[in-house]
Formats: structure tokens, C-alpha cells, sequence
């Protein structure tokens, strides 16, 4: 019994951790293209599932629609914050940089529970089988939806990164910015689409965590706990980010177990994270994969 | 970030003694024994209401001056400061109810967070930036979930009874008493600053923010300097933190999450990182924004607007977003906080009719 439960939470791990990946994915896009760390990736999360869940209930809207939209909108979202917000304060130092996207993330936070409330609302039923059995072990749909989507973003990054032109541009605009305009990039959009890119992927996984969990505030916790995972994957490493993501889903669940059945100390499910991260910082800060270069004092 | 004071034309200082002192002239601590004064005698004129949201200035304002010292005068950033207030409160909960008196028990508090506060900058000395911003982070949400475990320290989730304010058996507690007790320590702490920023150790902490390297060329240990910025932030927060646990005499782990972490932070960016004025005036911003805004939806009550926002409802998420949209509109448009601006106003009107 207690075996099937390690291995369901194991599972359960191996799910948040590609929905981690995804956003911690997004959180690096934006610091590899334009060097701000963004405390505001988790309310990009729930800016997105709330968009989505107004459409499908208000308007009822067909899914596969509200979904589109709500991508489009979110993509237009971060292209203006980029270019309202963070656009003036390129150049300024990293702590003003950093108090911005707090600020963001505080104003939006106080917006969504203002329009929505604070109660969790569920998705209308988007799957017609709510469980489905996979060597005996009930998986609910909506997660291998999840999984299935994660997978397919990552797989979409790879592809864009590595082939398509705009990707290209990117990489050239994190590799050196000087090189890169001097190559007739423009920097500033790259920023800009940086933006847009990162706060659509983010809404996909805003939904998805939406339709299993229900939207609620509790979404924007996701933006905190990508830092533990961007840490141990390396800050400007893609692959690190999903890496990272990967390991924290599993540790969460592995504490819980843990707790659960030996410890009981309760609540090590949320702080377990955040230890790692103290502990990764001091002896390896640049991460599993990161570039080595960070400043030591 | 630092802004030189305004001197006339001509006034040149020809000693560092000269050039160091807290009080540029006569009159500035002439305006400032006056301001002490004028504030002492307050409770004779002023409402309980007032002297409330005075006292909360006060220990708001210690806190925040310690914050800016961190950030604004070490450079590094910290975004777990309401705990290290929260930590002062209930230690000072703690030591009053096994037998010290309040009063000793506050200083302690202060101590007691200092060591905490070193343990938790460490990182400092391995890390910096935004990579010590998100450490900072992890201690924000480490000693929140301590707090909810200690039970024999913090009371749980039932919260710590902190004992009323008594100096020599002479009952301290209520607005109009408790009031002068909160100004000493303003002064002293405010005082203590000023001149900590003309020692040595005060201007190794600005070298250190403006040019570690060479900082560090001339001298200054960095890795020390760094976790003392942590250590002397702390102790401020911790006075601050038990000023407020004697004041409500009551301490409980709700409303030390880390939006009451950012809101310090807020304090310092609006009234003006590396200013010891600037984190009084700006916790003053903070302190008043709240009523500002239910000055506000009073005024709009009834109205169209009113009955389309249903503002009663939203008033505390309304506090949230402006304190989300200071932040940003401050930080785009006026970065060096209302202590440049009050700089700025006071330059006009010294050079009143002929500005250059």
C-alpha cells in the first residue's frame, strides 16, 4: 500500500515537475534575452487561466477557442508590460529592476482577486473520461493532458531555438547584445517578444494547472517556486530550467511521503524547496548547468 | 543614489571633521531639536487616532531605516525583511513573559534577531545581486514556516501574548504613554544611523555598494561588511518588530507573508534608497496610503463608480495594487524617492527668486 503510494506520488512528482519545467523554461527565456529576473512569472500563470476560465464560462466560448485567445491576449500582455514597464529602466540597476517585477507581480495579484475573488473556481469539464487506468494506477486526464502539453512546449522551445530565425535571433541577443544589433537584430524587439513568448507559454501551463487544480490565487505560488528549480538547473540554462523542474516536483512529493509517513512534521511539502535552494546557492551557485561566470564575493 | 547635501555657494569644509557632521548647520538642528519637540508635546493636541498611526510610523519607520541601510547603503537586496520584524516581536514576546523586563527584553529582542539575521546572510558572502535576492526569498518563506511550527516560541498559529510596557513598575501602555516610548527609540535609532554613516564601518558599507572591487583594493573585507549589513538591518527590525508586538500586545504569525516584506521594501524605494530621512518620509507614504485610500472610497461611496467596482469590497486589494503601482511609478519616474524631491524643493526656495 505504501509502496503504490510512493509510486503515485512519484508520478504526481514527475507531473507538477514538467508543468515546473515549463515555466521555469519561460522564467529563463526572459533572463537569457534581457537579463531581468521576473518575480512576475506566476501571475502571467494566473493572468492566463483566468483569461481562459472568463471566456469558458462568461462567453462559452468552445475550448479549443477561449484557449487560443486567451494565448493571443497573453502574448500581447507581455509585449506591453515589456515595453511600458520594463523598457524605461534598462540600464538601471539590478535591485530596481528586480523591485518592478515585484511591484508587477503584487498590482496584478491584487487585480485578479479584485475581478475573480479569492474562492478557487473549477474549469467547466473539458475531458469526457476524468480518469484513465495506466498499469494499474488511476492517472487523471487532465494530467496526462498535462504532461502531453509540457512535453510538446519543450519539444516546441527546442525547435524554435534551434531553427527558426527569430529563435536565432534570440540566442544572438543573449549571447552579446552589441554583436547582435551590429548584425541588424533588433534588440529591442527581441526583449519585447521575449516577453510575449514567455507570458503565452506560462498561460498554457496556467491553464493546465487550472483545469486539474482550479484557478485560484494559489496559481502565483508557481512563479516562487520556479526559483528553486531555475537555481539548481543553472539561471540562463533552458535545458537546466526543465531539468530543475523536474528534480523539485520530485523532491516535493518524496518529502511528502516522507512526512506523511514517517516524519509527520507536517507541511515539508512547501518548504523542502526552498531549503535546497539556501543549500544549492552556497555550495553551487551557478546550478547544475548554468555558465560559470557568476561573480563570487 | 546618495544625494550631497545643498550648501551655498562659497561654503567649502577645510576639515573632515568639518564635513562629517550629523548636522550640516545651526539651523538644521535647530529644526530638528524644534521637530523632537514639537512632536513631544503632540499628545496634548492630537486624537489617539493620530498618535496610532504615529506610533505605526514609528516602529514601521525603524524597521524600514534598517532595510534601507541593507539595500540602500550596502546594495544587496533583501526580500524577507518582515520576518526578521516578525522574529524581533515574538522574541521580545518570549523573553518579557519569562521574567525580563519589557523595556531590556526589546533590546535583547534586537540582539536576538542580529544573530539570526547573520545566520541568514551568509549567503551574502558567497553570493550577490539577485542570486542573495532570491536567498533572501528562501528566508522569507524558511522562518515564516518556523514560526508556524515553534509552538513553545511563537505560540503557533494561536499567537504569543506580548506583555505591556513598564519601566520601573510605571505603566507605559496606551496611545498617549506608549507614544513617548516609541519616539526615544525613533531618535536613538535614527541618531545611531546618522552617525554610523560617518564611522568607518558606515562608509566601507557604501564603498562596498558603489565599487566592491575597489573597495575591497582599499581594504574594506568584503564578506565581513556584507553580513554586517545583514546583522545591524536585523537589529533594527527586531526593535521595530518588538516596539509593535508591546504595542498591540499580541504577536501571531498572519500578516508577516511577504507582501508586508515587499511593502518594506516599498517604504525605502519611495523615500529614497541610501537616505536616513527618506525611510522615515516614505514609511509616512506607506502608513498614509491605506487611510488615503478609505479616505477615498469614502468619498466615492454611493457614486456610479462605487456601485461598478463594488469599491467596499475591494478596498484591500485596492491598497495592494497602489502599493504595487508606487513601487513601479517611483522606480520609472522619480528613483531617488521623495528625499530628492524634498531636496529639490528645499534648493528652490534657497535660492527663491534667482534659481542659478
Amino acid at each position: 500500500m505504501t509502496f503504490q503510494l510512493f509510486i503515485q506520488l512519484c508520478i504526481n512528482g514527475l507531473i507538477i515537475g514538467t508543468l515546473y519545467g515549463v515555466v521555469g523554461m519561460c522564467f529563463v527565456l526572459i533572463y537569457k534575452a534581457s537579463q531581468v529576473v521576473n518575480f512576475a512569472q506566476g501571475e502571467f500563470l494566473l493572468i492566463g487561466a483566468w483569461t481562459c476560465w472568463w471566456l469558458l464560462t462568461y462567453w462559452q466560448i468552445p475550448f479549443v477557442w477561449g484557449f487560443l485567445i486567451s494565448l493571443a491576449f497573453m502574448m500581447l500582455f507581455g509585449l506591453a508590460l515589456q515595453m511600458l514597464v520594463l523598457r524605461p529602466l534598462i540600464g538601471e540597476p539590478v535591485i530596481s529592476v528586480i523591485m518592478v517585477t515585484i511591484g508587477l507581480s503584487i498590482f496584478f495579484q491584487a487585480l485578479m482577486k479584485w475581478m475573480f475573488g479569492t474562492f478557487a473556481q473549477p474549469f467547466p469539464p473539458i475531458f469526457a473520461v476524468s480518469k484513465v487506468d495506466i498499469f494499474g494506477l488511476q492517472v487523471q486526464s487532465a494530467y496526462l493532458m498535462s504532461t502531453g502539453v509540457s512535453v510538446l512546449i519543450m519539444a516546441g522551445f527546442a525547435w524554435f531555438f534551434k531553427y527558426s530565425k527569430i529563435g536565432l535571433a534570440m540566442r544572438a541577443t543573449a549571447f552579446n547584445q552589441q554583436v547582435a544589433q551590429s548584425l541588424g537584430i533588433s534588440v529591442r524587439q527581441m526583449f519585447a517578444l521575449s516577453w510575449g513568448i514567455s507570458a503565452a507559454v506560462s498561460a498554457v501551463a496556467g491553464v493546465v494547472v487550472g483545469i486539474v487544480n482550479g484557478v485560484s490565487s494559489a496559481l502565483s505560488f508557481f512563479g516562487i517556486k520556479v526559483f528553486p528549480a531555475v537555481i539548481l538547473g543553472g539561471l540562463d540554462s533552458v535545458f537546466g530550467a526543465v531539468v530543475g523542474g523536474l528534480i523539485i516536483g520530485l523532491l516535493e512529493n518524496i518529502a511528502h511521503y516522507f512526512d506523511s509517513q514517517f516524519l509527520h512534521w507536517g507541511n515539508l511539502y512547501e518548504i523542502v524547496p526552498f531549503y535546497v535552494l539556501i543549500i544549492i546557492l552556497m555550495i553551487k551557485p551557478y546550478g547544475l548547468f548554468g555558465t560559470r561566470d557568476i561573480e563570487r564575493v | 543614489m546618495a544625494i550631497d547635501t545643498m550648501r551655498p555657494c562659497g561654503d567649502y569644509r577645510t576639515s573632515y571633521r568639518a564635513d562629517q557632521t550629523i548636522f550640516d548647520t545651526r539651523l538644521t538642528f535647530a529644526f530638528i531639536v524644534g521637530g523632537i519637540i514639537l512632536l513631544a508635546l503632540a499628545p496634548l493636541v492630537l486624537s489617539n487616532y493620530y498618535l496610532s498611526l504615529m506610533i505605526q510610523i514609528g516602529y514601521l519607520g525603524i524597521a524600514a531605516l534598517g532595510l534601507n541601510i541593507l539595500v540602500g547603503f550596502s546594495g544587496q537586496i533583501s526580500i524577507g525583511h518582515a520576518v526578521f520584524f516578525g522574529f524581533g516581536g515574538f522574541a521580545s514576546a518570549f523573553l518579557a513573559e519569562h521574567g525580563v523586563p519589557v523595556p531590556i527584553a526589546i533590546v535583547l529582542a534586537g540582539l536576538w534577531t542580529t544573530a539570526v539575521g547573520l545566520l541568514f546572510g551568509l549567503p551574502a558572502t558567497r553570493v550577490k545581486g539577485l542570486y542573495l535576492a532570491i536567498a533572501t526569498l528562501a528566508a522569507q518563506f524558511i522562518l515564516q514556516d518556523f514560526f508556524v511550527r515553534a509552538a513553545w516560541f511563537t505560540g503557533g498559529s494561536s499567537g504569543a501574548v506580548a506583555a505591556p510596557f513598564t519601566i520601573l513598575g510605571f505603566d507605559m501602555s496606551g496611545d498617549t504613554r506608549y507614544f513617548y516610548v516609541v519616539l526615544v527609540f525613533v531618535v536613538v535609532m535614527y541618531l545611531f544611523a546618522a552617525n554610523l554613516m560617518r564611522t568607518r564601518d558606515g562608509r566601507a558599507l557604501i564603498a562596498v555598494r558603489d565599487h566592491y572591487l575597489s573597495a575591497e583594493m582599499m581594504g574594506v573585507n568584503l564578506a565581513k561588511y556584507r553580513t554586517m549589513a545583514f546583522g545591524i538591518s536585523s537589529f533594527y527590525a527586531g526593535i521595530g518588530g518588538a516596539l509593535y508586538a508591546h504595542y498591540i500586545g499580541y504577536m501571531s504569525v498572519e500578516g508577516l507573508d511577504i507582501l508586508f516584506s515587499i511593502q518594506f521594501l516599498a517604504m525605502i524605494i519611495i523615500g529614497g534608497l541610501g537616505s536616513i530621512m527618506g525611510s522615515l518620509l516614505g514609511t509616512i507614504f506607506m502608513v498614509l496610503l491605506p487611510e488615503l485610500t478609505g479616505a477615498l472610497a469614502g468619498i466615492l461611496q454611493g457614486s456610479a463608480i462605487d456601485r461598478a467596482l463594488h469599491l467596499k469590497d475591494g478596498i484591500t486589494y485596492m491598497r495592494e495594487m497602489l502599493i504595487g503601482a508606487t513601487i513601479i511609478l517611483f522606480l520609472i519616474f522619480e528613483p531617488d524617492g521623495l528625499a530628492h524631491r524634498w531636496k529639490q524643493i528645499k534648493a528652490y526656495w534657497k535660492l527663491y527668486p534667482f534659481s542659478y
